[in-house]
């Protein structure tokens, strides 16, 4: 048994939730051999999945204001083309829906505008693709991409989780769809989201934009995975004295609800839901309850601890920042769709959560797809095979931790999650950012990249390890590889975080620093962030579109 | 985190093993599937919406396992709530899928606040 699988594609989706599905969906739609690679289940992966989610779905003569309101909340970061093109694109798109999913009717129209149950929307997707034509390969994640010799994408490989070895996968466009991160706050249905689209893109030369606004947070029940927020709105606060707190919305109340965590406990109780909310609860949101009944609380009258979970990239904004109007990543034949890549450009310093993003996962899949099945037609299979491919240049940032004994790594990798997870989490290192703490937080990542960087002699690629051997079962060898990478993505996207939002030395949005607590003209501009050993920044203003290169802000690995 | 392959229930269609995305399970040849990894269950509760059996049970702790017996969750709703409030198998005939009026509770919140400043709530006329 050879334990490799060996695929030649036209084009390679990589990811399996919202964004990954629109994007296959459109590329199988244009003609192209469509392979998808995700490291769960085409279903129930990613944030959607588990979630319910509007989209930007408005007429065209509401969305003028519309974009007024979003430049104004988004810190004027935003750009209005991008804007117009992505609710244009979820309005002609949307009603494709329509024969597989149970739309309200209202005066016998469908109600496209309202929120779409996320495991039906996922189960939709997924039968979609498949009557398209994708070959879905489920628990097939993939760990690192192929360049040809002139830098352009080839395809990935990684690893079988459920057969256990290695696959490669030759393409003649390649579309990133990992999703955002969360940095494993436990936000729910975000585990798998640990950046790993993020360090394949970085290693092959792309950028990153908006990663300083990675600091949006959702209200759970403190033992809890279940960050559905709209019943909270409902709920009477306590601090850790028995004190309530005067929540009067999302905006002022989280803020203040943070405040009283960092000093101890806070409790909710959902008194002020009337009973005809309550009675239909179970089936606006069938699983927020189920958490809280299983823990014997009713939430309506026992006052129960909640906590806020992190949203990282994913509510927050940043990512791989685009280099075209087709997705382009900013590497010759890479494409990213969704929430790996930067939606700065239509929420700016604001969170795109909910009806934003999700159009966003539709308009990004949509054009990164249909330009992937482009390139393909362009360049058929027979060219990407004769040219040859070979791993990125800095391949090497296979992380080495598991090249000890299984035991030892395992340590090592879980204590860095751990530290990783905390410094971009912890509500008063980034709910309530400064320049001292930022740093602080900054100089630990950078100590801890040293540590899941390649060693230089290059060492044993995961590839190689996920073969198996030394005793480890195939099986086991490649989620200890798979871990290891994630956990090199979840530092290196830390600190593309960290280092933006050290260089912006201002308060905009969700970004708010004590140190440089007003907004500054000189900073409506956008950040961005690079590199692996050394991370650079530039400070792009919006008017002059020319990138500022300001430093290389650190040197960890000299 | 996922607690219970309910052995009295299971019909080993190993749909759980297929649709978990964090790869919890293991399927074994001529018997139930079983958790391998239950360190790496993400709390998502799609396992349990996926079972045609009612045969799961995930508990409500995200972070520590919480031990259960089968007998015990087997007298509860618990494994069939998921996916009968969803209105998934046998339940989606009569299932009212009422997720538009996510929309509606926000404003409705913040109404109710701004009436009430802290007293009984109040109990609006439905929309």
């Amino acid at each position: 048994m050879a334990g490799h699988t060996d695929l030649t594609t036209g084009v390679l989706v990589i990811g399996g939730g919202l964004a990954a599905s629109w994007a296959a969906l459109s590329a199988a739609q244009q003609g192209a051999d469509v392979i998808l690679v995700d490291k769960g289940y085409c279903g129930t992966s990613g944030v959607t999945a588990t979630a319910g989610v509007g989209h930007w779905y408005l007429p065209p003569e509401a969305r003028e204001a519309e974009i007024a309101a979003r430049t104004s909340a988004g810190g004027d970061l935003t750009e209005p083309d991008w804007m117009h093109r992505t609710m244009e694109v979820a309005w002609q798109r949307l009603p494709e829906l329509d024969p597989y999913y149970p739309w309200p009717v209202r005066d016998g129209q469908p109600v496209r505008n309202t929120s779409v149950r996320g495991p039906e929307y996922m189960r939709v997707m997924r039968a979609r693709i498949r009557r398209a034509g994708v070959t879905v390969l489920d628990f097939h994640p993939a760990t690192e991409l192929l360049l040809h010799g002139d830098g352009s994408a080839a395809g990935a490989s990684g690893i079988r989780l459920q057969a256990g070895g290695t696959w490669t996968c030759r393409a003649s466009a390649v579309i990133l769809a990992t999703g955002g991160t969360a940095f494993l706050s436990r936000l729910l249905g975000a585990n798998n989201n640990t950046a790993d689209g993020h360090l394949m893109a970085a290693e092959a030369g792309a950028r990153f934009s908006g990663m300083e606004f990675s600091c949006f947070y959702t209200l759970a029940a403190a033992h809890s995975t279940m960050t559905r927020s709209f019943p909270f709105m409902y709920g009477t606060y306590r601090d850790c004295d028995g004190n309530e707190l005067a929540f009067d919305g999302p905006r002022t109340g989280l803020p203040m609800i943070a405040k009283a965590l960092i000093r101890g406990p806070v409790t909710v109780v959902l008194d002020r839901m009337p009973q005809h909310t309550r009675d239909r609860l179970p089936h606006v949101q069938p699983n927020f309850l189920l958490p809280l009944l299983r823990k014997g609380i009713d939430p309506f009258n026992d006052p129960f601890p909640v906590t806020l979970r992190g949203e990282g990239t994913i509510r927050g904004t940043g990512g791989i920042a685009l280099t075209g109007p087709d997705c382009q990543a900013g590497v010759e034949g890479l494409y990213a769709a969704g929430d790996v890549a930067s939606r700065e450009p239509i929420v700016g310093a604001a969170s795109g959560g909910g009806q934003p993003n999700s159009a966003w996962c539709v308009a990004s899949g949509t054009w990164s797809g249909r330009a992937a099945a482009a390139r393909a037609a362009q360049r058929p299979h027979a060219a990407t095979a004769a040219g040859g491919s070979v791993p990125p240049r800095d391949v090497g940032q296979r992380p080495r931790a598991a090249a000890g004994s299984a035991s030892q790594a395992d340590a090592g990798i879980e204590e860095i999650r751990r530290i990783v997870s905390r410094e971009l989490n912890d509500l008063d290192k980034n709910m309530f950012r400064s320049g001292e703490g930022l740093r602080r937080s900054l100089a630990l990542l950078d100590d801890l990249w040293t540590q899941v960087r390649p060693p230089d002699d290059g060492g044993a690629g995961v590839s190689a390890r996920a073969d198996g051997g030394g005793g480890v079962s195939r099986e086991d060898a490649g989620r200890d590889a798979l871990r290891a990478r994630e956990t090199a993505a979840l530092v290196a996207a830390g600190r593309w975080v960290l280092n933006s939002a050290i260089v912006r030395q201002e308060s905009r949005g969700m970004h708010q620093r004590s140190d440089t607590p007003a907004r500054d003209p000189q900073f409506t501009a956008t950040v961005r962030a690079w590199g692996l050993d050394t991370v650079l920044t530039a400070v792009e203003p919006k008017t002059e579109r020319q990138a500022r290169e300001l430093c290389p802000a650190t040197r960890a690995a000299s | 985190m996922i607690e219970l392959v309910i052995a009295s229930r299971c019909i080993d269609c190993d749909r759980c093993v297929m649709v978990c995305p964090t790869n919890v399970f293991d399927a074994v040849p001529g018997g139930h599937p079983v958790i391998a990894r239950q360190q790496d269950c993400q709390t998502c509760f799609l396992c349990e919406l996926y079972c045609p059996a009612d045969a799961l049970y995930v508990g409500p702790d995200c972070e520590r396992p919480e031990p259960v017996d089968e007998q015990t969750i087997t007298q509860t709703d618990w494994p069939q709530q998921y996916r009968r409030d969803s209105g998934w198998g046998k339940n989606r005939q009569d299932h009212p899928n009422e997720v538009w009026y996510m929309q509606q509770m926000l404003p409705e919140a913040l109404a109710i606040r701004a009436s009430d400043h802290g007293n009984a709530p109040a109990d609006l006329p439905p929309p």
